[in-house]
């Protein structure tokens, strides 16, 4: 099995491989220091200059209530990988144990649950988020709730497919046969086995999720005032941005920049880990 | 074929009634309750308890789902919280002006997405092929909602142009309608392209491989003949998959676009009852929303048999 260096080393061989990587790298830098690294408090402001251009004082200018967006937009970084990380955290956990049961244990285990995730995948991710945080209300903890709910069945799916294909792998068989526990085999045989794909899926997840929480921020049903999101920062500027454009402009910037760095980490991490599935 | 479709309608019924409980017991979770909200600050058990036999809460849970499933079949939603309008034609209304984006969103994505895809696997490893997929990623990567603000922001600073405001439906003014329609459906279409663009091309590529596509080469095939009749049709089934089901997490999905450029679509209706706490309307357009989403994902199964007469369902 491949270490983590390795994998780093191999996927900085290729040029967009690198690019992604040195992406992410950047988010999390500046999410981790954003403490550092803002000159303004988020919610400080400075009613003697809402609404200025970019300049040395505030490099992304201010907003309507003179707060300062450079710091705003760094907190945004914050919020978004935080919201990220949690939120397919939670659906990778659940996908995994969900897949592994069903793709192990087949039968009656299986049919119920993947039933369920047949129903959970019958609504479009965004509206059965939507729907999740008009329940519970909007907050960052539901967002990420949600978030998480909204993925669980792609993780799911995506370990129970690894599971049963392992589990047919002639080691498996033979651990079967000199009569391993099931809980053994699948923590020391077919986890590490199937955590190539589920890696994948998870720097993918992620993309989706972080734009998942800035649509939800957008409509208002994320992230709330004052705290910072990207989404919601767009949103509330819409009403300005002919008079000061640098409030859309470097908000919606960082989450291109991120989703795309996420989504071209994750395709050359699925070609470093999973070669056959190389487009 | 017939016997196929009939299974297939069949198997949905679980998976309906799942659907429909799914929403039921999610909506029981709202903290405090739905009279609650309602009642707001005027709240005393006389009201309380009208309301509650009003909307039939004071049933037993099982009885409270039955009725509301029994009504749903029937096409009774019930009536908004709000407006105490019917909520089922509301529905179809609105379902129409978002169908309308959809396809045409659906339109523009296929009309972008499979020339390119096809252009990208021809010419693999080429500049025009990496240009191709820095294309397809930002298609994929760029939300719509951002790329939708700054477009709404370069045509008003560049061109001091602006959508027209309200809508207006295609038969009443097709001009003015196709005037509100296209800047969300460019939206839409070019951030669908994306993954219609990277699937085109990986899927021409894998078909361009097999040995079929060969033995067509050597017996002097044209290669407008290989690509087109031979490669394509073959590639289309994932394509048809992904454009089926962005077509159908559309349908519901487009609450953001719709939001934006005020379509009053059935995703904004959704949102506007989220936000107003109007749940027999919000339970109505998300089982609404999840019906359509499964009934496309079984038309593009169907479909398959068109694309690919190899495919029998027996």
């Amino acid at each position: 099995m491949k270490t983590i260096i390795g994998i780093i080393k191999e996927l900085i061989k290729d040029p967009m491989g690198k690019i992604g990587f040195i992406g992410v790298l950047v988010i999390i830098i500046l999410s981790v220091l954003a403490p550092i690294i803002a000159p303004y408090d988020v919610t400080e402001m400075f009613t003697q200059d809402k609404l200025t251009g970019p300049s040395s004082q505030y490099f992304f200018g201010t907003d309507n209530f003179g707060r300062d967006v450079f710091s705003r937009v760094i907190f945004g970084a914050k919020v978004s990988l935080r919201v990220g990380i949690i939120s397919v955290g939670i659906a990778a956990s659940f996908g995994l144990i969900f897949g592994v049961v069903a793709g192990y244990f087949e039968g009656k285990v299986d049919n119920i649950i993947m039933r369920f995730m047949d129903i959970l995948f019958a609504f479009p991710s965004i509206l059965l988020a939507l729907f999740i945080v008009s329940v519970l209300g909007p907050s960052i903890t539901n967002t990420m709730i949600a978030i998480g709910i909204v993925n669980t069945p792609v993780f799911t799916r995506t370990v129970r497919a690894s599971v049963i294909s392992v589990k047919s792998m002639e080691y498996i068989v033979s651990a079967t046969s000199i009569g391993l526990k099931p809980k053994n085999i699948i923590i020391r045989h077919i986890i590490p086995n199937i955590l190539a794909p589920f890696t994948v899926q998870a720097t993918l997840a992620l993309s989706g999720a972080i734009l998942t929480e800035a649509s939800m921020s957008f409509l208002g049903l994320g992230i709330q005032p004052p705290d910072p999101s990207w989404g919601s920062m767009l949103n509330e500027s819409r009403k300005y941005m002919e008079m000061a454009p640098w409030l859309v402009i470097f908000p919606a910037a960082f989450i291109i920049f991120t989703i795309l760095s996420f989504n071209i980490l994750g395709d050359s991490l699925r070609d470093v880990l999973d070669p056959k599935l190389k487009l | 074929m017939r016997s196929y479709i009939i299974r297939r309608l069949l198997a949905l019924i679980p998976v309906l009634i799942g659907i429909s409980l799914c929403i039921f017991l999610i909506l029981q979770l709202i903290p405090g309750d739905v009279i609650s909200g309602l009642l707001g600050i005027e709240e005393n058990p006389e009201l309380r308890a009208q309301l509650e036999k009003k909307f039939g809460l004071d049933q037993p849970l099982f009885k409270q789902y039955w009725d509301w499933i029994s009504k749903v079949l029937r096409g009774d939603f019930g009536r908004s919280f709000r407006t105490d309008k019917e909520i089922f034609p509301e529905i179809m209304s609105r379902f129409k002006i978002t169908a309308q984006l959809t396809f045409m969103a659906a339109f523009i994505s296929c009309l972008i997405g499979i020339p390119l895809g096809i252009l990208s696997a021809l010419k693999r490893n080429t500049w025009i092929d990496g240009i191709i997929r820095v294309i397809a990623l930002l298609g994929v990567s760029v939300p719509g909602f951002a790329s939708a603000t700054l477009l709404i922001l370069f045509l008003s600073l560049a061109f001091q142009y602006y959508s027209p405001v309200g809508y207006v439906g295609f038969f009443e003014n097709p001009s003015i309608n196709m005037q509100i329609m296209i800047l969300p459906s460019i939206i839409l279409g070019t951030s669908m392209s994306g993954s219609v663009m990277r699937m085109t091309r990986s899927s021409v590529l894998e078909i361009l491989r097999q040995d079929f596509i060969k033995t067509i080469r050597a017996k002097g095939a044209p290669e407008k003949v290989i690509i087109f009749k031979h490669a394509l049709k073959n590639g289309l089934i994932p394509i048809i998959t992904l454009v089926g089901m962005q077509i159908g997490s559309l349908l519901g999905g487009a609450v953001v676009t719709e939001q934006i450029f005020s379509i009053p679509g059935l995703g904004l209706m959704t949102l506007t009852a989220i936000n107003q706490r109007d749940y027999p309307v919000i339970q109505g357009c998300v089982l609404f929303i999840a019906f359509i989403y499964v009934m496309i994902n079984l038309l593009v199964d169907i479909l398959y048999t068109y694309v690919d007469p190899r495919i029998t369902y027996k």
